[in-house]
């Protein structure tokens, strides 16, 4: 056993007064969680702390907290590990969630966003008619692409940490586009244009992602919203060509014109563009409200008005064959490290295969029939 | 040291005076810069949104240059931009990860004569200054410590996260170097709520005002933390940052007035070089703080 030092965030909106940080004392083994930290210093000490769980083992996603400023399940997190990544005087700091109103000190309102979110986006599979008659059958590599997204857990985590909904509230967010690509990524389900031209009109949905990779890095299930959201934005440019609220899908298309033309970013011409070219009334008053901007680079030198204009960089042959193979292919070649894994990961992999073979039972041959017994 | 050098776009674009004062600073590291000059833009996460394909080649045929150059001498490969880092470090990831997909992505290299070969070493100037250069030494260099000058870090997200890509752990906390090289160089480390946030670049044309909200929130932080200035290893922060400036403090309501440094010039300065020479006179926030205590008599010299 040894003791730790659990400070916890304590808030409770009924009473009016201000939250405030409350310290205990635990005694566990060290490779016990955190959850199991607060739920002694709740039993023993001070049962008004407010704590949600239930499994306890990493599955049913309702202890989400900050552990140390970072988001993951309390029940996930051992007590040795939260110590390692303490401030410098040892002490576990165990907050709420960030991004969803506080009930009561470590517990928060899923309700209010993460589910409303959820819900936003038709959570359930709208299948394909006419039914088949037996099972629909999919190919194994979506269906291991689409476990990735069914592995989420619901737990908040990457809400929690989302930079985009932190100035945004109202951006879809990580855990229900994750959700999105659940279904987008089925083959099964009838709706995949619907659903991402429902998100693309939406101005806050799959283009409103910053790209921060917090998402990412929050979730305890390997999750990786972030990059379902880029697949999304993939799929809806170039599948369905769908023109976006937020100019994303321009922006996108702008950006990569301008590398193929220039190698290196022309950056006075990526703007306008991105706003369907310079004399667009879309890019117009953009234009003007950045003009102030520009003329203090102007006259800080910070660029020159050549240089603005002319771009001296021109993409190379190597650059152009690039674009002109790549872009040119058929279908779009995308390698996916969840799918496919490592060299290093599937080293091996064959020879289990064959020892396999081999330890079959002497007299049954490998298909099935059975051989010679003299 | 000697390296494949990759400035990036927005070094040679609007933010110029980043590869400039790189370029100023390079001999006195004593880093030999080469620069990779035929080599194309990274992507930004942007070409990679569109075709993961296109940006893994792009960038398969900038590490092949640089491996050019490190079978002719150089140690490793050196960007200037979190951006490039964190963009270049997930193609290489994939790259590396299947030589079936390697092979691929080579054969539309092949009709130029390059081949990437897995495993290059491409590391952002941060990691360089800390890892390769190393801070004792870096701190034996300085010629006019940072004393009293109040830094805040700004590091970008594509060099902080994923952390598991990026090889950030307790063992190499890349995620902190920034505040270890403000230290050596005798600066005061300011803890702020932004240091490791977005800056909102990427949905500067997307969505404005979050982005706008973005930068406005952890410039005023830091002005709450009563910092002198920020220090970023980003060009695209430092557009968003301090280009954007004005109107970020028009989003948030009030006055931020807040430099926003490039890391080679906070380095340059502590090294003593004029903040002209590092092109501070280029920013829109005038580095008026800077400025003020690059021209102070430091105190304690003379005998205090």
């Amino acid at each position: 056993m040894a003791e730790f030092k659990l400070k916890i965030r304590r808030y409770d909106p009924a009473t009016g007064a201000a939250p405030y940080w409350d310290e205990h004392t635990v005694d566990l083994e060290p490779h016990r969680s955190v959850l199991e930290g607060i739920l002694q210093a709740r039993d023993g000490s001070d049962g008004s702390i407010g704590v949600r769980c239930s499994c306890r083992s990493a599955i049913c996603g309702s202890c989400g907290v900050r552990v140390n400023g970072k988001p993951g399940l309390a029940c996930h997190t051992h007590l040795d590990d939260a110590l390692a990544s303490a401030g410098e005087d040892g002490v576990i700091e165990v907050e709420p969630m960030g991004n969803m109103p506080i009930i009561k000190d470590l517990i928060v309102d899923m309700d209010a966003v993460h589910w409303k979110k959820i819900q936003r986006v038709t959570p359930w599979l709208i299948g394909k008619e006419p039914v088949p008659e037996r099972e629909y059958i999919v190919s194994r590599e979506s269906m291991i692409d689409v476990t990735q997204s069914m592995a989420c857990i619901q737990c908040g985590a990457c809400v929690s940490d989302c930079l985009s909904m932190e100035v945004d509230p109202l951006f879809v967010g990580p855990a229900a586009l994750a959700k999105t690509y659940r279904f987008v990524g089925d083959p099964r389900d009838a709706a995949h244009e619907q659903r991402l031209k429902d998100l693309g009109e939406d101005k806050h949905g799959i283009y409103d992602c910053t790209h921060c990779f917090k998402c990412i890095e929050a979730c305890p299930k390997g999750v990786a919203p972030m990059n379902q959201i880029m697949r999304l934005r993939r799929i809806a440019g170039n599948d369905f060509q769908i023109k976006d609220r937020n100019n994303g899908e321009r922006h996108e298309a702008a950006f990569v014109k301008n590398i193929e033309k220039n190698g290196i970013l022309h950056e006075a011409d990526l703007l306008p563009d991105s706003y369907g070219g310079k004399f667009h009334p879309r890019a117009v008053p953009e234009l003007i409200s950045s003009l102030p901007i520009v003329m203090t680079a102007l006259l800080r030198r910070k660029m020159t008005p050549a240089k603005a204009l002319l771009h001296p960089h021109k993409a190379s042959d190597g650059v152009k064959k690039i674009f002109e193979v790549v872009e040119g292919r058929d279908q779009r070649n995308e390698f996916n490290l969840y799918i496919s894994g490592t060299d290093a990961n599937n080293e091996g992999t064959d020879d289990v295969a064959e020892k396999i073979e081999v330890a079959e039972p002497a007299g049954v041959a490998a298909d099935g029939s059975e051989g010679s017994s003299a | 040291m000697k390296v494949a050098y990759w400035p990036g776009c927005v070094s040679r674009g609007f933010t110029s005076e980043l590869h400039g004062s790189m370029a100023a600073v390079a001999p006195m590291l004593n880093i030999e810069l080469v620069e990779l000059d035929r080599a194309s833009c990274c992507g930004a996460g942007v070409i990679a949104e569109h075709s993961q394909e296109l940006a893994d080649t792009l960038n398969a045929r900038t590490f092949a240059l640089a491996q050019q150059e490190i079978t002719q001498g150089a140690d490793l490969m050196m960007n200037i931009c979190s951006t490039c880092q964190g963009a270049q470090s997930e193609c290489q990831q994939r790259l590396d990860a299947s030589a079936e997909y390697r092979a691929q992505v080579n054969e539309t290299l092949a009709d130029e004569g390059l081949e990437y070969q897995d495993g290059i070493i491409n590391k952002n100037f941060l990691w360089v200054l800390v890892e390769d250069i190393g801070l004792e030494r870096l701190g034996s260099l300085v010629q006019k410590p940072l004393t009293d000058l109040r830094v805040g870090p700004f590091y970008g997200c594509y060099i902080v996260r994923p952390t598991d890509r990026l090889d950030i752990n307790a063992a190499q906390p890349r995620d902190e170097y920034l505040g270890q090289v403000i230290e050596t160089l005798g600066g005061i480390v300011i803890d702020y709520a932004g240091s490791h946030k977005c800056c909102g670049f990427p949905i500067i044309t997307m969505n404005k005002k979050a982005s706008l909200e973005q930068a406005g929130r952890h410039l005023a932080d830091a002005v709450d933390a009563e910092a002198d200035c920020l220090v970023t290893p980003c060009p695209l922060c430092h557009l968003n940052l301090d280009l954007q400036q004005p109107m970020a403090a028009k989003q948030v309501g009030r006055e931020l007035n807040m430099p926003v440094l490039h890391l080679p010039q906070l380095v340059g300065l502590a090294l003593g070089i004029s903040p002209e020479e590092l092109g501070l006179q280029h920013h829109i926030v005038k580095p008026t703080s800077v400025i003020d205590w690059s021209q102070a008599v430091v105190g304690g010299v003379g005998g205090w």
